[in-house]
């Protein structure tokens, strides 16, 4: 990303994703036991799957955001 | 109407806070009106590349998209592929360099450059009405769809979410909402994939969607591919689920209106406007066209697994008295636009519900955004400053659009409810829209490439091009419609198989007239120099010599893989 912007955008959907899918993740186990909920997804407990691919997804942005950061710093000096 | 739990509120909160404080953190960028208005012209082509996708991937888009699946099949990728790919193509190998390159701040300042400014302030005022409009329109539509979804206040709805969009907006102008519309991209994505996935899951796959969609299209009478593929039985308006041969779509549809739509709407080429340099803004539509032709598998499938789980999935339309609408034939009509946000409640458990629905208010809120920046941009520059106030300071002018946007958001909430009290108004507007815009690609096309057409000929063009639409609309009607809005009211000479037929000639019968009534006043009227035209013109500009670094990053070779890609799903969808 570039010097000139302020902000890397990939912080934000990085934060947003991890936070979304730990939630998902948390709301998946908790209701685990619950086969009623999960009957019309065939029975997959989509959230606590799908929680996990959006925090991976969001780590991914994260770690990128990061490496961004290291190199501008790196190119600067 | 479902009730949602806690973790959906939650969800839905989570997404809400980031938002306001991307707009926060950059409140402090927007300091000339240039970062305002332009981005200062500083964004990465990834985000501009997104935010020019996702400026056009209204609400509107994702639910009329599972609405036309539901109802035409896979036929609708024709909207994507044909109707978008080409386009977006064409105005980043082609265009692009004029827009940027001739540092107009928008496309109708672009119009004054190379044309004259009554040609501009045609365009800029019809353009400014527009935006508002459809603002307005895609509010009354959101607190309409979570008034029946969820039982929320319609007024609540309209008037938080405007709220949300104005705050954002004016801290941190464009930057601030193309961030936002980045973020809804992912949002979407990330919100609709498991409904695919689930939805495909419980249906026994693509070959048991396929399956019983063959057996819904026997029983209504098509042929068993209708649902299932993309150009068979194109060859006659009869023996497709669109109603439509395919001269007629790949004219109408995939050359006029697509042309005219990714080519020349400042709502989207704004986007490519803010990349930091004149590479990045030529991939910026190249980049967008790579998730766009992938989109179909993600708005349209929805609509098509409704279709295939059977008759309540979507509800009927009901009459103004709450009973079950019927047709001339005493058969339900279904409310088609219900097919996606219904399959979202029957497939999805509490958390993924709530991200499901925030995907979807996301979008309609960025859909209100990228309305409101184009709005105060154009009002701004193409009409306070070319018209009202010519001289003052860029700080005044910054100050302008914020009150634009203001004024832009008053106004979009406004016919909103114009909306909701008068529904015959807004289809009536969005009618003069189609007219007003069907004819513009073949302006901007004469501009670009034909250094021969004037002012003159341009302005006569367009207004020619508008009446042609409007009297082709008044000649013909499609079958099944009554005359008034949907056509004929000057008589219904011309009869077509289909809503959507019409609608493609009435854009041909446009396009052809503006562009030959371009060329006639042109020919009789004082070109300009060549030197005034440097920049402006094709031919009287330098190549563009693209930046260095991996050949298939360059512009033209990511064009002709962003082709082949887009005729391989064609054939594999055949």
């Amino acid at each position: 990303m570039h010097g000139s912007a302020s902000l890397d955008l990939r912080w934000p959907i990085g934060l947003l994703f991890v936070v979304l899918g730990a939630t998902l993740m948390g709301h998946g186990i908790a209701t685990r036991e619950n086969l009623a909920l999960y009957a019309r997804a065939g029975g997959l407990n989509v959230n606590l799957i799908w929680g996990a691919v959006m925090f991976v997804v969001g780590c991914a942005f994260a770690l990128a955001a990061r490496q961004g950061a290291r190199r501008a710093r790196d190119s600067a000096r | 109407m479902i009730r949602l739990a806690t973790v959906d509120y939650v969800v839905m909160a989570m997404y809400f806070v980031v938002v306001l404080g991307i707009g926060w953190v950059l409140r402090r960028k927007a300091n000339t009106s240039t970062d305002f208005f332009l981005s200062g012209r500083s964004l990465p082509p990834w985000v501009t590349g997104l935010a020019f996708l996702s400026a056009n991937l209204g609400a509107q888009e994702v639910i009329g998209m599972g609405a036309s699946g539901a109802k035409y099949g896979l036929a609708t990728s024709h909207f994507y592929w044909i109707g978008a790919i080409p386009a977006m193509v064409f105005v980043g190998i082609f265009m692009m360099p004029f827009y940027y390159g001739s540092r107009a701040r928008s496309v109708p300042e672009y119009l004054k450059l190379r044309f004259d400014e009554k040609t501009r302030t045609l365009n800029a005022l019809s353009f400014a009405v527009m935006t508002v409009f459809s603002s307005g329109v895609s509010m009354y539509a959101m607190g309409k769809l979570l008034n029946l979804l969820l039982g929320w206040d319609f007024s609540t709805s309209v008037l938080v979410s405007a709220a949300i969009v104005l705050a954002y907006v004016t801290l941190g102008g464009l930057t601030s909402a193309i961030y936002n519309e980045v973020l809804q991209f992912f949002m979407i994505v990330f919100g609709f994939a498991p409904l695919v996935w689930i939805g495909l899951r419980n249906m026994g796959g693509w070959d048991g969607l396929t399956a019983k969609l063959s057996s819904v299209a026997t029983a209504r009478g098509l042929p068993e591919y209708a649902y299932t593929h993309v150009w068979q039985g194109m060859g006659s308006a009869s023996t497709n689920s669109i109603g439509i041969e395919w001269f007629g779509m790949v004219m109408g549809l995939g050359f006029v209106l697509s042309f005219g739509y990714w080519c020349t709407d400042f709502l989207v080429v704004q986007r490519a406007m803010a990349a930091d340099s004149m590479t990045a803004a030529r991939r910026t539509p190249l980049i967008a066209a790579v998730p766009k032709m992938l989109f179909p598998f993600l708005v349209i499938l929805p609509g098509m697994i409704a279709l295939a789980m059977g008759n309540d999935v979507i509800p009927a339309k009901l009459t103004a008295a709450g009973a079950p609408l019927l047709d001339s034939g005493g058969n339900v009509v279904l409310d088609y636009d219900l097919a996606t946000p219904m399959m979202l409640v029957k497939l999805f458990p509490s958390g993924l519900l709530g991200l499901g629905l925030t995907a979807l208010i996301a979008s309609f809120m960025s859909g209100m955004a990228g309305n409101v920046t184009a709005f105060n941009t154009v009002w701004t520059y193409d009409i306070y400053q070319a018209h009202i106030n010519r001289s003052a300071t860029d700080a005044h002018y910054l100050w302008m659009g914020r009150v634009a946007t203001v004024g832009g958001i008053v106004l979009s909430v406004a016919a909103a409810y114009v909306a909701g009290a008068f529904n015959n108004i807004m289809e009536f507007l969005q009618l003069v829209f189609a007219f007003v815009n069907a004819p513009l690609f073949a302006t901007f096309f004469l501009g670009m490439f034909w250094r021969r057409s004037t002012g003159h000929g341009a302005f006569a063009g367009l207004v020619a091009g508008t009446l042609a639409a409007a009297s082709h609309h008044g000649l013909s009607l499609a079958a099944g419609a009554t005359p008034g809005v949907k056509g004929g009211f000057l008589g219904a000479t011309l009869r077509y198989p289909s809503e959507m037929a019409q609608t493609f000639w009435t854009a041909i019968a446009a396009f052809g007239t503006c562009f030959l009534v371009t060329i006639m006043v042109s020919l009789v009227t004082k070109a300009r120099p060549d030197d005034e035209l440097t920049g402006l013109v094709y031919s009287l500009t330098p190549r563009t010599v693209d930046a260095g670094g991996v050949w298939y990053a360059q512009p033209r070779y990511f064009a002709l893989l962003v082709l082949a890609a887009m005729i391989a799903l064609n054939f594999i969808f055949l």
